[in-house]
C-alpha cells in the first residue's frame, strides 16, 4: 500500500471514531472495571515498583544475550523431543505450518489465541490451502466469524456489545437470541467441543520459553490452550525469538505481575508449562510438538541498541488500557497486529519507518504507558526516537531552503527583526478559512495570535538594559 | 529456508552494539547486571504468612475469591465420606478419575460409572463425566492456585474436560509462592524427568470477552473444588 494511503487511512479512520462518543463510552466504560481491579491487585505486591525493574532486568538479560539463551533453550526443548522450525520471514513460518499439515493429511485445525499467528497471517494461508481454523478463545472466535481483525492484543472483541455478539452467533450458528453474556459463551463452548474432538491440529502461541528448561508456557482464561494442546495430535506453537526468559524461576515473577498489569487479575486461571509432546507413559497429549520461532525482522529492531528494550515486551496490553489515544482512536484504525503504544513503537521497526511513521506522530507523549508497563519499556521516548529517525535526512527542498533562508536571516539582526515583524503581520492577515495556509492546524485547534511587541524590543526597552 | 545458524547469525550482529544500561530509580538492590533472583522476588510479590495456617487462610482466600470452593478433611476416611456425600448431593454420576498415587484406593471405591485415564481412555467419555477428581503437585498460597502435571493429574484433559474438577490435596503440599511451587516440582520429577505438561490452575474456566462480564467455564470446568487436610 502506498505510503499516503496508510497514513490516510489511519487519519480517516480515526477522525471517525473520535467523533462516535458511544464508541468513546464504550469503551472508557470497558477499561475502566480493568482499572479498578488493577489497582485493588497491585496494592497487594510488596513492592510493585521493585517487581516491574527485576522483570525488566530479566528481559534485558535475556535480549541482551538473546543468542546465548535461544541456544540453550533450542537444545532443552529439541533434547525433550519437540522439533523446531527457525523462520525468518512470515512467509516461511506459513509454508511451514501449512506444508506440515498437508504431509500429516490434516484436516481441521483448532487454534488458541496468538499474536504471532495475527502477525504472519497464518488462517488465511491454512484455509487457503482447504484447511478449515477455528478460533477457540471466546474473543477471537467472535471476531473471527465477523471477519475482524482482533481489536486489542488481550480483549479482541471489547469493541461489541452482547446484542451485536447475539445478532452475530444467530446470523452464523443458527443459535437463539440472547442477552445474557453466560448464555452467549456457552453457545460458544458447544461449538467448540467438538472442533476440539475432531481437529487434527493444535496451534498455539506462546508468552514465555524457559532457556534453562526448554519449556513454553501458555497463559489464558479459558482452558481452550489446555485443550488445544491436548487433544488433536499435533502441537504447533509460534513465537517471536524475543519470549525467552533464563530461568523457571522467572516465572513466579513473570506469571502474576502479567496477569496484574494486562487483565488487572491476581493470576490468570491456566499458566501451563509444555516440556515435549506426549511422553512414554502418558496416557494423553500430542505425538508431535512443532515450535516455529519466528525472526521477521526482530533482528532489524535488535539491531537498534537504543529501542532494542521494545523487545522486552510481554504483551500484556496495559500500556493499550491507559493510552488516550487507544482510548479515542480504537484498536482497528491502527491497521497493525500490535495496537496501541507498543505497537506504534515496533510496527516502523517491523513495517518500514517510513510508512509507519505516523503512529509515532499520534501521540501526546503523556507516558501513561511507559508507567504502566510491567517490564519498565520506556515507551513514549520511543515514539519521539521514531520521529526524529523518520524526519532524519528526509527534508523535502522546500524545507531545504526555508531552513537554509532561516538560517542566513538569524545571523542578520537586522534581517530576523524584520523577518519577526514580517512573520506576525503575515499570521494577522493571512486569508481564513479553507484558503488559510495553516489549516492542518487550525481546523482542530486555535493558533495563538503573536505577542504586540517582540522579546527582542521588550528588552532593549528594559531600563539599565544592554 | 533458515536454519538455527542463519538466525542466530542474525542476532548475534545485531547485538553488536550494547544496549544502553537500565535507568535504576533507586527501588530494590538490583545491580544492572545481575537480574533479581528468586530470594528478592519474595519482597516484592503480594506477602504470605510464615505458619502453615496463615498461608493455608490465604490459599482459601484467594481460591475463593477467583470462585473456587476449599473444603477440609480430617483423614482419609472421612474424605472418602465427604466425596461420596458430594456425590449423592450433586448427582454425579459419571467420574473421571486419575489412579496416581496415594489417593488411588479411595477413588476407586467411590460409587458411580468410571472412567479411569491411567488405563488410557477414550477422550468422548472423559467428556460425557460429570467430574474430574484428580491429585497435585502443589498449592499455592501466594496465588490460590493449584499445580497438576500430565503425570499427576491423568494427563493433560482430565482437569479441563469435565464441567468439574475436583482436587484431592493433602496439607504437606501447600507452599508459600509460585517459586517454592516450581522448586517443588524439580523434586518431584528430578529422576523421571519432567512430565510433558505442568499447569498452575487458578480458579475454574473463566472469561470476560463479552462486555468484560465474567462468566465461568469458558472451555474448561465451571467449578474448582480442592480437598485439603490439616496439619496435625
Ligand atoms: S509495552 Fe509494556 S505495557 Fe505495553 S504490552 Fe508490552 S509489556 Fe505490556
Amino acid at each position: 500500500m502506498a505510503r499516503a494511503t496508510i497514513s490516510a487511512q489511519f487519519r480517516t479512520a480515526a477522525s471517525k471514531l473520535t467523533a462516535d462518543l458511544k464508541h468513546r463510552g464504550w469503551i472508557s466504560k470497558s477499561l475502566r472495571g480493568y482499572e479498578t481491579s488493577r489497582r485493588g491487585n497491585q496494592a497487594k505486591y510488596g513492592d510493585w515498583n521493585s517487581a516491574r525493574e527485576a522483570a525488566g532486568s530479566i528481559k534485558y538479560e535475556a535480549v541482551n544475550h538473546l543468542d546465548r539463551y535461544l541456544e540453550e533453550f533450542a537444545r532443552n526443548f529439541e533434547a525433550n523431543g519437540g522439533k523446531i522450525f527457525w523462520a525468518s520471514t512470515g512467509e516461511e513460518a506459513r509454508d511451514y505450518v501449512v506444508k506440515l499439515a498437508r504431509d500429516r493429511g490434516v484436516r481441521s485445525v483448532i487454534k488458541s489465541k496468538s499474536m504471532t499467528a495475527e502477525e504472519i497471517h497464518l488462517n488465511p494461508a491454512l484455509e487457503e490451502a482447504g484447511l478449515p481454523v477455528v478460533e477457540s478463545d471466546l474473543g477471537e472466535y467472535i471476531v473471527q466469524l465477523r471477519g475482524e481483525a482482533p481489536y486489542h492484543l488481550v480483549f479482541p472483541a471489547m469493541h461489541l456489545d452482547r446484542h451485536e455478539i447475539s445478532t452475530l452467533f444467530e446470523e452464523k450458528l443458527g443459535s437463539a437470541p440472547t442477552d445474557d453474556p453466560e448464555r452467549l459463551t456457552m453457545i460458544a463452548r458447544e461449538v467448540m467441543r467438538d472442533k476440539y474432538l475432531t481437529a487434527d491440529m493444535g496451534i498455539t502461541g506462546a508468552n514465555f520459553a524457559v532457556a534453562e528448561t526448554g519449556m513454553i508456557s501458555i497463559t489464558e482464561n479459558e482452558g481452550n490452550a489446555r485443550l488445544t494442546a491436548a487433544l488433536p495430535k499435533i502441537h504447533v506453537a509460534l513465537m517471536g525469538i524475543e519470549k525467552i526468559i533464563p530461568r523457571l524461576e522467572d516465572l513466579a515473577l513473570f506469571l502474576p505481575m502479567l496477569a496484574t498489569a494486562g487483565a488487572g487479575q491476581p493470576m490468570t486461571c491456566y499458566n501451563s508449562l509444555y516440556t515435549g509432546p506426549r511422553k512414554a507413559g502418558e496416557v494423553d497429549g500430542p505425538e508431535e510438538f512443532h515450535l516455529v520461532i519466528l525472526d521477521n525482522k526482530r533482528t532489524q529492531l535488535l539491531a537498534d541498541a537504543e529501542q532494542r528494550d521494545a523487545l522486552h515486551c510481554i504483551r500484556c496490553g496495559a500500556c493499550l488500557n491507559v493510552c488516550p489515544i487507544f482510548r479515542n482512536v480504537g484498536g482497528h484504525s491502527y491497521g497493525t497486529t500490535y495496537q496501541g503504544p507498543i505497537g506504534s513503537v515496533i510496527t516502523p521497526h517491523l513495517r518500514g519507518l517510513q510508512n509507519w511513521k505516523h503512529l509515532s506522530a499520534a501521540s501526546s507523549l503523556c507516558g501513561a504507558c511507559t508507567e504502566t508497563c510491567p517490564v519498565k519499556i520506556d515507551i513514549h521516548h520511543h515514539l519521539l526516537h521514531n520521529r526524529r529517525n523518520a524526519a532524519q535526512g528526509k527534508q523535502t527542498w522546500y524545507e531545504k531552503i526555508g531552513f537554509r533562508l532561516f538560517a542566513w536571516a538569524a545571523r542578520s539582526p537586522g534581517l530576523f527583526r524584520f523577518g519577526g515583524r514580517f512573520a506576525g503581520l503575515a499570521l494577522k492577515l493571512r486569508p481564513r478559512g479553507p484558503l488559510d495556509p495553516l489549516q492542518a492546524w487550525t481546523s482542530t485547534r486555535g493558533f495563538p495570535t503573536p505577542a504586540p511587541r517582540s522579546f527582542n524590543a521588550y528588552w532593549r526597552s528594559r531600563k539599565g538594559g544592554p | 529456508m533458515s536454519d538455527a545458524r542463519t538466525i542466530l547469525t542474525r542476532i548475534r550482529e545485531a547485538l553488536r552494539e550494547p544496549a544502553p544500561k537500565r535507568h535504576l530509580h533507586g527501588h530494590g538492590s538490583l545491580d544492572e547486571d545481575r537480574p533479581g533472583g528468586p530470594e528478592d522476588f519474595r519482597a516484592w510479590l503480594p506477602p504470605v504468612g510464615e505458619r502453615w495456617s496463615e498461608q493455608f487462610e490465604l490459599f482459601r482466600a484467594n481460591a475463593l475469591a477467583l470462585k473456587a470452593e476449599v473444603v477440609v478433611y480430617r483423614d482419609t476416611k472421612d474424605l472418602a465420606t465427604q466425596l461420596r456425600q458430594r456425590a449423592a448431593a450433586e448427582g454425579w454420576k459419571k467420574l473421571a478419575l486419575a489412579r496416581t498415587g496415594w489417593s488411588a484406593d479411595l477413588l476407586g471405591q467411590l460409587p458411580g460409572d468410571k472412567v479411569f485415564a491411567d488405563a488410557g481412555y477414550d477422550r468422548g467419555a472423559v467428556e460425557s463425566c460429570d467430574v474430574g477428581v484428580t491429585e497435585c503437585d502443589a498449592l499455592v498460597a501466594q496465588t490460590g492456585s493449584v499445580l497438576v502435571t500430565s503425570a499427576s493429574a491423568g494427563g493433560r484433559v482430565l482437569s479441563v474436560l469435565p464441567p468439574h474438577h475436583v482436587v484431592v490435596a493433602r496439607h504437606d503440599q501447600l507452599v508459600p509462592d509460585l517459586s517454592a511451587a516450581l522448586a517443588r516440582a524439580r523434586e518431584i520429577y528430578r529422576e523421571g524427568g519432567w512430565p510433558s505438561m505442568l499447569s498452575f490452575i487458578t480458579g475454574p474456566s473463566r472469561t470476560g470477552d463479552i462486555e468484560r462480564i465474567l462468566v465461568l467455564g469458558a472451555h474448561g470446568p465451571k467449578r474448582l473444588t480442592i480437598f485439603c487436610d490439616q496439619p496435625a
